[in-house]
């Protein structure tokens, strides 16, 4: 028992001296409000080879004759966004057929010390003339990625690492950016002292953090009563539930933040179980949720963290063994929301449910059946 | 039971009542504290509207019950779920019609995932926690193949109903959700085959002692072998009806093998073996859910929620070994 | 009651060399997909470095997971108390080279608390091991997220020579898990402890009635366990930079090191079995790691196949054994 008790002191007094985390930082949140207003630079209709700013990086360094080698270091396929954007990639690599050799990936099912050893795998088997890395965390992967830098080029997208080594680091807008216009929206739209509810994935999680720190502060500047803000683990179910509870509790919920749209149209169901009216919503750009929103006329919004982003590291890497210049070393894509005016244009029976409209693949071969669709 | 009863032992009245003491007297603990909190939890609507939602759940814990009773685990109904709601909806393709025989189709893969577990377990002897280890995984990605990672398809609203349709203006009751009455039945099922039948003697002689079994004339292989598909298709059922309440999602089956197991403990039936009731199960798996509720009521912070079910997890297997020593 | 007795009413065949046959089939396994896929690099000494240093982190703690099956035991809490470890080590250190001792000495002595907890609640208690180790793996999670969403801290330079430095060819971390695995070993087989340990896993009642101290034993066990989970904490930080609260529950290690202990040739009912056959399926599951990495196999289909052969792994040697399995 007095274990018991001195394990329970310990991770108490632990608990109280946790340092402040870095989740909401607000240099970076007035950063990426202004990055939204930005108007792209780059090849219109194609926001996967568009920038917002940023400089050219030169690599006359690294040109060599193709074809090319790529490897990738995958975190994992672990979500349907992740699935779809894996997809995007393997079809951008198919597209370039003729300047690629081989590509060969590693899924590091998400474990970090996995992915250490396969970078290190991928930097030692001389295999490779470029290294793509999409980091399972930030601060892990840095090191290896560190030394893989210092072999040949690398590309590293959607979450970075602490360093500059990698020739260029990809990523859109990023998550203050989807939490301002999807808390904007709701504020804007909701009658006055209405109540929001906020439903959240899982905790700890980087981007996910980052967009609910930035709805908070918007919900607080617009001075939003926000009921509650519950994490449903990205189930359904639990979602649901949730949400059924909520209502019963309040009687009445006016808008619903979401920090992922997976399970946006299992909080819309529960409206419907409970024979209330929609709320004022944001999702994401999800088929399911883009055809319920039609469907139903809501009012709703859907950031989005579009899966284009796949696209770009292999078109950058081959720039790079080309000894093109490219964006860097921070390379900012579009990030757009989709709205009540543009959902038109996005939203499509053929595809699946969790098929992400942003995925900037209409254009490629076998489009719609390798992404799933009719 | 078996185990008792070979023994001299306590009536059965009161076996019957240290079967189901533990998990029902949490439930009501846990349940009284929810109406204080959210009054509307006290009308039978509030009731049936939880059980709606502990369905899948506690039909998990009647399956895995079996299992457990026949002295082994099944970690493989998690994924099984999984694989129902993502086929049900690549089979069924939203089209209504096409409702029906995808559930049997579904059934259908349940009884080959029962029997492969059952034999892998009989045959090849591979301890049941690692031949179900080895079918989780390789059941979640067989479901993530055949759909290619993400969810390919909707269920049909007809398919929905069963996990989502609730009747309105019964007499009685006001309402009654389909899945309760789903429940129920299934619940009857299970009580009767576990505890009316020579099979379910069977069960309990064979996760008691299987040698004692065999020698007095258990086909114990058999046994151990329907055990394992009595898990797996109440896995499907659980996936119909969470599919149903829910719709579509890759990760709707995540950690439902361990809430499972865990309701049976609750509900004070014996890790490997020998002593089990569905009445038990059943009120583990609402106790369980009820926790979940009652922590959601209470706007704890998520990870001490972890934190409160691992206690009460210990508490409850602690105070019923405690009980049955001093029997 | 003990997992002893009951799971396996059997034992498995007598003589069937678990270790250096796994080990071998590993290895040409290995060896063959390298030359295959045309990836020599794989087959030079790097590569096998690379490859016994995937290792390193599911090993530490699946010897620790021998411990308690061989004692007819199970530790589910593992995964949790590794987070724990990882981000109490970066926590403490913050950076500081001076701390890297306090962090050590911390994370070891609250191992061992976890571990006399866990062996207290189910030698005292008589809770199963399975339902007493996962609330306890609940209860650390629970405190941990609670008090950390993200890395915390960090651990200095010097502390990730543990995990990246190397003494000629061969990594520090490598060697510790050999020396680790030498000392269980010794341990096991030469010492009364070790010889209790055995006798406690194979026949609970009966070791008690030679006048075993049984619950010591098993606590015992539970310690050195946790011990290892802590160990495997520390190296995780030093290899990762700092510690996160998700670390031990992404890597799957307490299912991982079950089946690695199991594959290795352990009984899962205790009593019999060893730390050699748990390195050959740890070897198994790095040298699977590698194989599908070469062949840049899909993730799902991966999936399929490791389940497989988690399961034919053990079915091979198993299936000579008489009686029955639960």
């Amino acid at each position: 028992m007095k274990t018991q008790i001195g394990l329970a002191a310990l991770l108490a007094a632990l608990s109280t001296g946790a340092i402040a985390q870095n989740f909401n930082d607000p240099a970076e949140f007035e950063r990426q409000k202004a990055l939204l207003t930005v108007a792209p630079q780059g090849p219109d209709g194609k926001p996967w080879e568009q920038n917002l700013g940023g400089e050219k990086v030169d690599t006359a360094k690294y040109k060599k004759p193709g074809p090319y080698k790529l490897c990738f270091s995958n975190a994992g396929v672990n979500n349907p966004w992740r699935v779809v954007g894996f997809t995007n990639m393997q079809a951008e690599v198919d597209a370039n057929k003729a300047d690629i050799a081989s590509f060969t990936h590693a899924d590091a099912e998400g474990k970090d010390d996995k992915q250490i050893s396969d970078i290190n795998a991928f930097v030692n088997s001389g295999q490779c003339d470029a290294l793509i890395v999409s980091p399972n965390t930030t601060a892990a992967l840095t090191p290896a990625v560190e030394a893989a830098a210092k072999k040949l080029p690398v590309v590293v997208f959607d979450r970075g690492v602490d360093s500059k080594a990698p020739v260029t680091f990809i990523n859109p807008i990023g998550g203050y950016g989807f939490g301002i216009q999807g808390a904007s929206f709701i504020a804007e739209k909701i009658p006055a002292g209405g109540a929001v509810l906020a439903l959240r994935i899982l905790p700890g999680v980087d981007v996910l953090e980052n967009r609910w720190a930035a709805a908070e502060r918007i919900f607080k500047e617009k001075s939003i009563k926000v009921v509650g803000a519950e994490f449903t683990n990205g189930d359904n179910a639990k979602t649901k539930a949730i949400v059924e509870d909520y209502l019963n509790r309040f009687g009445k919920i006016d808008g619903v933040w979401m920090d992922a749209g997976a399970t946006a149209v299992a909080a819309l169901e529960a409206f419907e179980d409970a024979g209330k009216p929609y709320p004022v919503i944001n999702g994401e750009d999800q088929q399911d949720f883009l055809q319920k929103w039609k469907k139903n006329k809501l009012t709703a919004i859907a950031p989005t963290y579009p899966t284009y982003q796949w696209r770009t590291p292999v078109i950058a890497a081959l720039r790079i063994l080309k000894g093109e210049p490219v964006t860097g070393p921070t390379w900012k894509l579009p990030q757009p929301a989709i709205t009540a005016e543009t959902l038109d244009k996005f939203v499509n029976d053929k595809m699946p449910p969790l098929h992400y409209a942003l995925c900037g693949c209409e254009q490629m071969a076998n489009y719609p059946a390798r992404w799933g669709g009719k | 039971m078996s185990a008792v009863a070979t023994h001299t032992g306590p009536s059965a009245a009161l076996r019957f009542a240290r079967g189901i003491n533990v998990g029902l007297a949490v439930f009501l603990v846990l349940y009284g504290t929810i109406t204080v909190l959210q009054p509307s939890y006290f009308e039978v609507e509030g009731f049936l509207n939880l059980l709606r939602r502990a369905a899948p759940l506690i039909i998990l814990a009647c399956g895995q019950l079996f299992v457990i009773a026949g002295g082994g685990f099944d970690l493989s109904m998690g994924s099984l779920v999984t694989l129902t709601v993502l086929g049900g909806s690549m089979l069924a393709g939203g089209n209504p019609d096409n409702t029906w025989w995808t559930i049997g189709v579904l059934y259908l893969i349940g009884l080959g995932v029962g029997l492969v577990n059952g034999l892998v377990v009989t045959l090849l002897k591979v301890p049941s926690i690692i031949a179900t280890l080895g079918m989780l995984l390789s059941l979640n990605g067989a479901a993530l193949m055949w759909s290619g990672g993400a969810p390919r398809g909707y269920l049909p609203e007809n398919f929905r109903a069963l996990g989502r349709l609730v009747y309105r203006d019964v007499p009685l009751t006001g309402i009654m959700p389909l899945s309760v009455l789903i429940l129920i039945g299934f619940v009857g099922i299970a009580a009767w085959l576990l505890h009316a039948t020579v099979f379910g003697r069977q069960v309990l002689a064979v996760g008691d002692n299987p040698r004692a079994a065999e020698l007095s004339g258990v086909p114990v292989g058999a046994t151990r072998v329907l055990v394992f598909v009595i898990s797996a298709l109440s896995a499907v059922t659980a996936g119909i009806l969470l599919g149903g309440f829910a719709g579509v999602s890759t990760a709707v089956g995540q950690g439902l093998e361990l809430q499972a197991i865990a309701a049976c403990v609750i509900g004070g039936a014996q890790l490997l073996g020998g002593r089990a009731s569905v009445t038990g199960a059943v009120a583990g798996g609402l106790s369980l859910f009820a926790l979940f509720t009652l922590l959601n009521l209470m706007g704890l912070p998520q990870p001490l929620r972890e934190t409160v079910q691992g206690l009460i997890l210990i508490a409850a297997v602690a105070s019923s070994a405690w009980r049955m020593r001093r029997a | 009651m003990s997992a002893g007795a009951d799971i396996v009413a059997t034992r498995p065949a007598r003589n069937v060399p678990v270790a250096p046959l796994l080990f071998a089939g590993s290895l040409a396994l290995y060896v063959a997909t390298a030359l295959a896929t045309g990836q020599h690099a794989y087959l030079t000494g790097e590569g096998f470095v690379g490859l016994t240093q995937r290792m390193v982190g599911l090993g530490i703690v699946a010897l620790g997971q021998t411990l308690t099956i061989l004692v007819g035991s199970i530790d589910l809490s593992v995964a949790n108390l590794i987070s724990v470890s990882a981000v109490l080590a970066s926590f403490i250190m913050k950076g500081e080279p001076a701390m890297i001792a306090p962090a050590v000495l911390a994370v070891l002595a609250l191992s061992a608390a976890v571990g006399l907890v866990n062996g207290l609640i189910i030698a005292r208690l008589d809770v199963n091991p399975l339902i007493a180790t996962l609330g306890v793996g609940l209860i650390l999670q629970g405190l941990l997220s609670a008090s950390f969403s993200n890395f915390a801290g960090s651990v200095p330079a010097a502390f990730q020579a543990f995990a990246y430095g190397r003494i000629g060819p061969l990594p520090w971390s490598v060697l510790l898990l050999f020396v680790l695995a030498f000392a269980i070993w010794l341990l096991l087989s030469r010492t009364r402890f070790g010889a209790h340990l055995y006798a406690t896993g194979g026949n609970r009642d009966g070791a008690r009635l030679a006048g075993i101290r049984t619950e010591r034993v098993m606590i015992g066990a539970h310690i050195l366990c946790s011990l290892m989970a802590g160990l495997t904490g520390l190296y995780l930080a030093s290899r990762l930079r700092a510690g996160a609260p998700w670390v031990g529950r992404d890597g799957v290690y307490d299912l991982e090191s079950i089946a690695v202990v199991v594959i290795g040739g352990t009984l899962l009912a205790g009593g019999r079995g060893g730390v050699w056959g748990t390195l050959a399926g740890v070897f198994l599951f790095a040298t699977l790691d590698a194989v599908f990495n070469m062949t840049g196999i899909d993730a799902f289909p991966k999936q399929v196949l490791r389940g497989a052969i988690v399961i034919l792994a053990v079915a091979v040697y198993a299936v000579r054994s008489r009686g029955h399995v639960a």
